[in-house]
């Protein structure tokens, strides 16, 4: 597969903007080379599902497109900016990095919410400090959006007295905020018991009915399915497969990606 | 009550103790040792804070340079710090000032013991505030980044109040250690409350009454002290599900 011009949807016919671009992305830790030359472009309303093995590069890969991970080499182009990197890769100007990452909101798989602030003071730290929004305006909107994600009446609440699926959703609730014009999931759904798994699934599926880019890494085969119209799947830091979820999923080519399917069945 | 005080012969110490008495030059000590206190609290916590983050993220130079002054200063006894910080501070600041025509210059016991405690509570500091920066879960930092918050923000919105309820006991000990250090610096003839009780004592020659009454009063600070950091420590951990059980 050429893995330079490889895009989340058809080239030619697609007029929709680019959101995110990654041109022959290489990453090494130490000896270690994770990412071996990724190349992926989502454009605005795609929802790409990124599957793979446990270690094959998936949370480096988005970790580099927010460069919370340096990357080794390649290009980033975020909303058809590119991200000035120096000959090793690490940012060469940390105010853009900076602007850029305000407008890539991720949900990790731990939640990371701040534990000393209450979900509504999670919600409006990023908007009223980061982007100067109004304080009042920012806490209308949080409210919203702590109501839109199923939580409701726990503004006051702090995260450690929520259940995961909770943390989860109001973490997307934190995410939207910013109003980003992409969003990066990283196992979402991972660290949540089985039974809480379905509620923070629903938020997601909503977000992608509704247009939202986004790049999404997950285990749950089901879900990237339904909701993705692009799949990657990446073995050992390079691209394998990839395609529309029917394709992916439903005549899978290469034997790797056979054999994965097979085994997270 | 005045029959006790007659009975265990402390008439006469009440007397010794009425604030136009040496009650009065007590106090006067107390406010001078409590206004180093909180100097040298205050000049360790800043010095404590840079130490840690110095040692944390620094470059090889910082941190053993850093590594250098928590050991040397922990090392060695305090009194023998603050002979040698006083005498070298003023020593510098009289060779500085002949540099520059000037005379010899009186030192301000205040400042001079702000200096000299704060440069040794500072390096306790950099070992209390480097433990809770990494105590701190690193998604939490890592969650701020990734929404674009620039490093200083972060250190002031996320790193220092997540970290405080891990430095607060600390600091609270290395708060009470600035209050009994302070009679340290009796030796170099600072009139704080332990010094101002010794010319008491040995004026009036009833060493028993002027002691003790310098003892409760550092007993007194001591136990104002616990409740404020009690309620200081229930602010930083907040959010925190207490241990014993049940909620809120
Ligand atoms: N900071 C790091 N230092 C050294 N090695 C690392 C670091 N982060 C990741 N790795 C290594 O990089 C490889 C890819 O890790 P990565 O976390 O991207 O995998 P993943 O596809 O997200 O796996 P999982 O499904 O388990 O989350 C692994 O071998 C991992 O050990
Ligand atoms: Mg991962």
């Amino acid at each position: 597969m050429d893995t330079a011009t490889a895009a989340a949807s058809v080239p030619e016919a697609d007029a929709r903007r680019e959101a995110i671009r990654v041109e022959d992305l290489h990453k090494s830790f130490g000896n270690l080379e994770v990412l071996k030359g990724v190349s992926l472009t989502a454009r605005q309303g795609d929802v790409v599902a990124i599957i793979g093995g446990s270690g094959s590069g998936k949370s480096t890969m988005l970790r580099c497109i927010n460069f919370l991970e340096t990357p080794s080499s390649g290009r980033i182009v975020i909303g058809g900016e590119e991200v000035a990197m120096r000959g090793d890769g690490s940012p060469a100007n940390q105010k853009q990095i900076e602007r850029i990452r305000t407008k890539l909101a991720m949900v990790f798989q731990q939640f990371n919410l701040w534990t000393h602030r209450t979900l509504l003071e999670n919600v409006i730290e990023v908007p009223v400090h980061v982007l100067k929004v109004p304080k009042s305006d920012a806490v209308a909107r949080a409210r919203q959006l702590l109501e839109r994600v199923g939580l409701g009446g726990k503004e006051e609440t702090y995260p450690a007295y929520l259940s995961g699926g909770q943390q989860q959703r109001a973490a997307i609730a934190r995410a939207l905020a910013v109003d980003p014009s992409a969003m990066l999931f990283d196992e979402p759904t991972s660290a949540l018991d089985p039974e809480l798994v379905g509620e923070v699934l629903t938020v997601i599926r909503d977000l992608a009915a509704e247009g939202r880019t986004m790049l999404l890494v997950t285990h749950e085969m089901k879900f990237a399915r339904e909701v993705a119209n692009h799949v990657v799947y990446l073995y050992q830091g390079r691209i394998e497969e990839q395609g529309p979820p029917a394709e992916v999923f439903g005549n899978p080519q290469s034997d790797r990606l056979k054999q994965f399917l097979s085994s997270v069945a | 009550m005045t029959g006790l005080f007659e009975f265990l012969g402390l008439g006469a110490s009440a007397e010794l103790l009425s604030l136009s008495g040496w009650g009065g030059n007590l106090l006067r000590g107390l406010a001078n040792s409590l206004q180093i206190a909180f100097g040298a609290f205050g000049l360790g916590l800043v010095i404590g804070l840079f130490g840690a983050y110095g040692k944390l993220y620094g470059g090889k130079v910082t941190r053993d340079l850093l590594a250098i002054y928590t050991t040397v200063i922990r090392a060695v006894p305090e009194l023998v710090l603050i002979l040698i910080l006083y005498y070298v501070g003023s020593d510098i600041i009289n060779k500085v000032s002949e540099g520059l025509g000037g005379g010899r210059v009186e030192i301000n016991g205040v400042a001079a013991g702000i200096w000299v405690l704060g440069v040794v509570q500072g390096a306790y500091a950099t070992e209390v505030l480097r433990g809770a920066i990494n105590a701190v879960p690193a998604g939490q930092i890592e969650a701020a980044k990734s929404y674009g918050m620039p490093g200083l923000m972060i250190m002031r919105r996320v790193t220092i109040p997540a970290m405080m309820s891990f430095a607060v006991p600390g600091l609270a000990n290395l708060w009470l250690i600035a209050t009994k250090d302070t009679a340290l610096l009796a030796v170099v003839g600072f009139n704080e409350l332990t010094l101002e009780t010794r010319q008491a004592a040995s004026s009036t020659r009833a060493y028993f009454t002027f002691f003790l009454a310098a003892g409760f009063l550092y007993l007194m600070v001591t136990l104002c002290s616990g409740a404020v950091f009690a309620r200081v420590e229930k602010w930083a951990r907040r959010g925190q599900p207490s241990l014993k059980g049940g909620t809120s």
